[in-house]
């Protein structure tokens, strides 16, 4: 890993505008700037194209011998099978709206990232190959002919782009660069380029049920060895239930919850929660991953690791999923799933909350709950007891996950619940959150360590804005509600906001819960001093 | 940008040559019946090509609450729930550009501070420019309606109501002409609008700056025999064409510019007068979780299923006390 620079001279370095037009500019692949290629292995076991040895430093890529024969026909097939493709290459005006909308454009100065010239790399051989101007006039109607610099291009640049979608929404004509980078990546997938940080979760996600290739006894073992921790600092004891059958809920979270510090915390926030209110629920370790590195690989990909899930609840004989805090998770729940995999298996039913009777209506079809909802209605109908005083030495503010901001419209139901654990909540500048949010920075399959730097420039509108709310409201906290948030925002905030800890949401639920029988708590989840609870 | 400068003048003169040297019945008559066959051929070709591709995934962009617990107020227009609610958002996207509404520019001050502004001039001018342009081209219907309805006549009074000139300045035009000015300022002006546009940014920019400017020199300063004008457009509607005798040249620049402008049309970017309808993005609503939403093309399902992955760690889920749906000896016995 290249080393960081520090803040102030990260922003000073960033770069006016070039020159030359963009059509007569390449990517410098300094290290820092592109991730590791994925593993041949990796790649062959899951029967993608045309996998081989190569490195984005290298001149030579090892592209296959029919390469542009690949790409035209994959750009043709999906044109065929995307109308969103076909009409976001067609009717873009270049009026710039978006331009300075992207969290990388703002932290690299790097044209190509805005969102529309991102998108021109793509057209731009589109023109040339699909349309008689392109054909006819090249350059002149912004046409160019595909090499093998455009390959690389694209590689740099669509995964400098984490499909948060923050462009999309300013676009008069809903242009979606999410969708136009999935296809780029899928295309490059074809020609056998794909990273090895989405690559590796893709196959143990296949393999072991989830991104970090925990196996099923050393699942269990770790939730034991949370519930453990729970214990030191409850005084209760809980032991959630594993792959039984007949239980009415299936419980999907990130792995991430369950390995990663601080998500591990939110875990356990959850199996209080759960405990407390007496859910009948099982966790699975065949499905034991919400999220799903699949989707910033293809479509195919994205449903074959999903479609465990239904497949889950079908075997174990429940009636409804609930869902944890995940970000692109949510994204492919809320909007593909169903179409993906479904209709659900023919015993699922409409998820009903079984404390509070609610049904989930909107979830119908779907028939998946956002433990977010599920928890606002539970708080709305006073089924917890809580004692937001136990945050009460943090200021908490919240960090809306793109995709569930943009993807899916959750906004108010975790705000609803922080502010009812928490005495102290403030938000960020309107423009950096809700629908207007801005990425961490490691969206989309990009929370690898080799682009740190790419990683902090795209974190700069966000970690700006927290570092706002630090100074002005002394803001120690920040909440999320995704997995890959809880990775990639702590160092985030450590270079941008230095001070600020971040939490899961249900890490401060469960803090904030009275549960029945508990010995007096003196410790948080983490383990650490609750000021003014300590023994008096 | 020279170069599309350089195509809409050159097209000015060939207009201009052409009326002065007897190609008058081609430009007047032939060129417009072809270039609107051409305009609708394309227009609906356009719209049918696009059409042809399905839409797999419903995925609109969420601009607000989405509709889940009942006293959570969701957005019902920024992140529809129903087709009442999606067809709201689209008149809003189409009618007053809700989108470009929330454009703001970014700003990196000292501190370092990430700076938001409100930037709603290109809101501003955009719909300007063709709120104006549908009133100009409502107003030309003078010229293919006989008799002219009240409603025209009361268009042009309001839009001439500031009573200046003779003939009386509409305020419209003068207003396209700023619009179209300040789009094309920006196209010049701004460091990233500049670096991403194209030829046929600029060309569409020309050509209706062209028509608007041939049209203005037409009525305000060449002023051509309207009447003639009159009697060869209502020519063209009723199909029975006749060529008056001295029209103007300014007038033949004009309708030779419109026809170019009608024939471009459907090829290029100002397709996104149609396109924006097909928005998957934002003519879809936001509920897929309670209304499923079926891909023609669905392929297959292809997964690790859960005996396979049983299959594979067996006996370390039996050591860990975890159920399995196969014990051991039963997996032993059936092999």
């Amino acid at each position: 890993m290249s080393k960081l620079p520090t803040p102030d001279k990260l922003i000073a370095t960033i770069p006016a505008f070039p020159m030359e037009g963009w059509m007569d500019t390449k990517p410098d692949f300094k290290p820092g700037t592109w991730c590791y290629p994925a593993k041949v292995d990796n790649m062959k076991a899951l029967g993608m194209p045309n996998p081989h040895e190569w490195s984005a430093d290298q001149e030579d890529w090892n592209l296959p011998e029919n390469w542009e024969e690949i790409i035209y026909e994959g750009l043709k097939s999906r044109l065929a099978k995307h109308r969103s493709l076909k009409v976001f290459m067609d009717i873009c005006v270049r009026c710039g709206a978006c331009a300075d909308k992207c969290h990388f454009f703002i932290g690299t100065g790097d044209p190509k990232n805005m969102p529309v010239l991102r998108a021109e790399l793509l057209r731009s051989v589109y023109r040339r190959d699909f349309t008689t101007a392109g054909k006819l006039l090249g350059k002149l109607a912004g046409a160019r002919k595909l090499d093998k610099d455009v390959i690389k291009e694209w590689f740099y640049y669509f995964y400098q782009c984490t499909e948060c979608r923050r462009c999309s929404l300013f676009c008069p004509y809903g242009i979606d660069t999410a969708e136009i980078t999935a296809i780029a990546r899928e295309l490059l997938h074809e020609l056998g380029l794909g990273i090895h940080w989405i690559m590796e979760p893709v196959f143990n996600c296949n393999r072991t049920g989830n991104h970090l290739g925990i196996q099923p006894h050393a699942f269990k073992e770790i939730v034991e060895f949370l519930c453990e921790d729970i214990e030191t600092v409850t005084g209760i004891k809980i032991n959630p239930p594993f792959n039984e059958k007949g239980h009415e809920i299936v419980f999907i979270t990130p792995s991430g919850d369950v390995f990663a510090d601080p998500g591990i915390y939110t875990f356990m926030g959850y199996l209080m929660l759960f405990h407390e209110i007496g859910l009948d629920y099982t966790l699975s370790t065949y499905a034991s991953e919400g999220g799903n590195f699949g989707s910033f690989t293809t479509f195919d990909m994205a449903k074959k690791l999903n479609a465990k899930m239904y497949a889950e609840a079908e075997r174990l004989g429940s009636k409804w999923i609930l869902g944890g805090e995940c970000g692109h998770m949510w994204r492919v729940v809320h909007q593909y799933m169903d179409t993906f995999n479904g209709p659900t298996p023919p015993k699922m039913e409409v998820p009903r909350s079984p404390i509070t009777g609610t049904v989930f209506k909107n979830a119908a079809s779907t028939k998946m709950v956002h433990i977010a909802e599920f928890t606002a209605d539970l708080i709305k109908h006073n089924k917890l007891r809580l004692d937001p005083s136990r945050n009460d030495h943090l200021t908490v503010t919240f960090h809306d996950s793109c995709n569930p901001a943009r993807g899916m419209g959750l906004l108010d139901e975790p705000r609803y619940v922080l502010q009812n654990v928490c005495n102290n909540y403030v938000d960020m500048p309107e423009n950096t959150i809700r629908e207007q949010t801005f990425c961490c920075g490691g969206g989309s399959g990009l929370n690898t360590d080799e682009i740190m730097e790419i990683r902090m420039r795209g974190g700069l509108p966000r970690g700006n804005a927290l570092r706002y709310v630090q100074q002005k409201h002394g803001v120690n906290t920040m909440a999320c509600i995704c997995a890959i948030d809880r990775a990639t925002l702590p160092p985030l905030a450590n270079y941008w906001a230095p001070g600020v800890t971040v939490y899961g949401t249900h890490e401060l639920v469960a803090n904030a819960l009275v549960m029945r029988g508990e010995q007096k708590r003196t410790m948080d989840l983490r383990q650490e001093e609750l000021p003014g609870m300590e023994d008096e | 940008m020279f170069i599309s400068l350089l195509a809409v003048i050159a097209l000015g003169c060939i207009a201009w040559l052409g009326a002065a040297s007897g190609f008058q019945y081609l430009i007047g008559v032939v060129l417009p019946y072809a270039a609107v066959l051409v305009f609708i051929g394309g227009f609906v070709w356009r719209m049918v090509d696009w059409a042809k591709s399905p839409v797999p995934f419903r995925i609109p962009t969420t601009g607000g609450q989405q509709k889940s617990l009942d006293w959570i107020k969701p957005a019902r227009l920024d992140s529809p729930f129903t087709t009442a609610g999606t067809v709201g958002r689209m008149l809003l996207e189409v009618l007053l550009f809700r989108s470009l509404f929330r454009n703001t520019s970014v700003e990196i001050q000292k501190g370092p501070r990430v700076v938001y502004y409100s930037a709603k001039w290109l809101w501003l001018f955009a719909l300007l420019f063709h709120y104006c342009f549908l009133l100009i081209f409502i107003r030309h219907f003078r010229f293919f309606l006989e008799p002219v309805p009240f409603a025209l006549t009361a268009i042009e009074f309001v839009d001439g109501i500031m009573q200046i000139g003779v003939p009386r300045m509409f305020m419209s035009d003068v207003l396209v002409v700023a619009a179209l000015g300040f789009l094309l300022a920006r196209r010049l002006f701004s460091e990233k609008v500049r670096y991403i546009s194209l030829a046929n940014d600029y060309f569409p920019l020309f050509l209706l700056l062209g028509l608007v400017g041939s049209g203005i020199w037409m009525r305000y300063f060449a002023k051509v025999d309207i009447a003639a004008v009159k009697v060869l457009t209502m020519g063209l509607v009723t199909m029975n064409p006749v060529l008056p005798e001295g029209i103007g040249a300014a007038f033949f620049i004009h309708i030779f510019l419109l026809s170019c402008l009608l024939a471009y049309f459907p090829f290029s970017k100002l397709m996104h007068m149609g396109g924006v309808f097909l928005s998957p993005t934002r003519n879809l609503p936001n509920n897929t979780r309670a209304v499923r939403h079926v891909n023609p093309w669905n392929p297959p399902k292809k997964y690790r299923t859960y005996a396979e992955y049983e299959d594979e760690f067996r006996e370390l889920m039996e050591e860990a006390g975890l159920p399995v749906d196969k014990t051991s000896e039963e997996a032993a016995a059936a092999e």
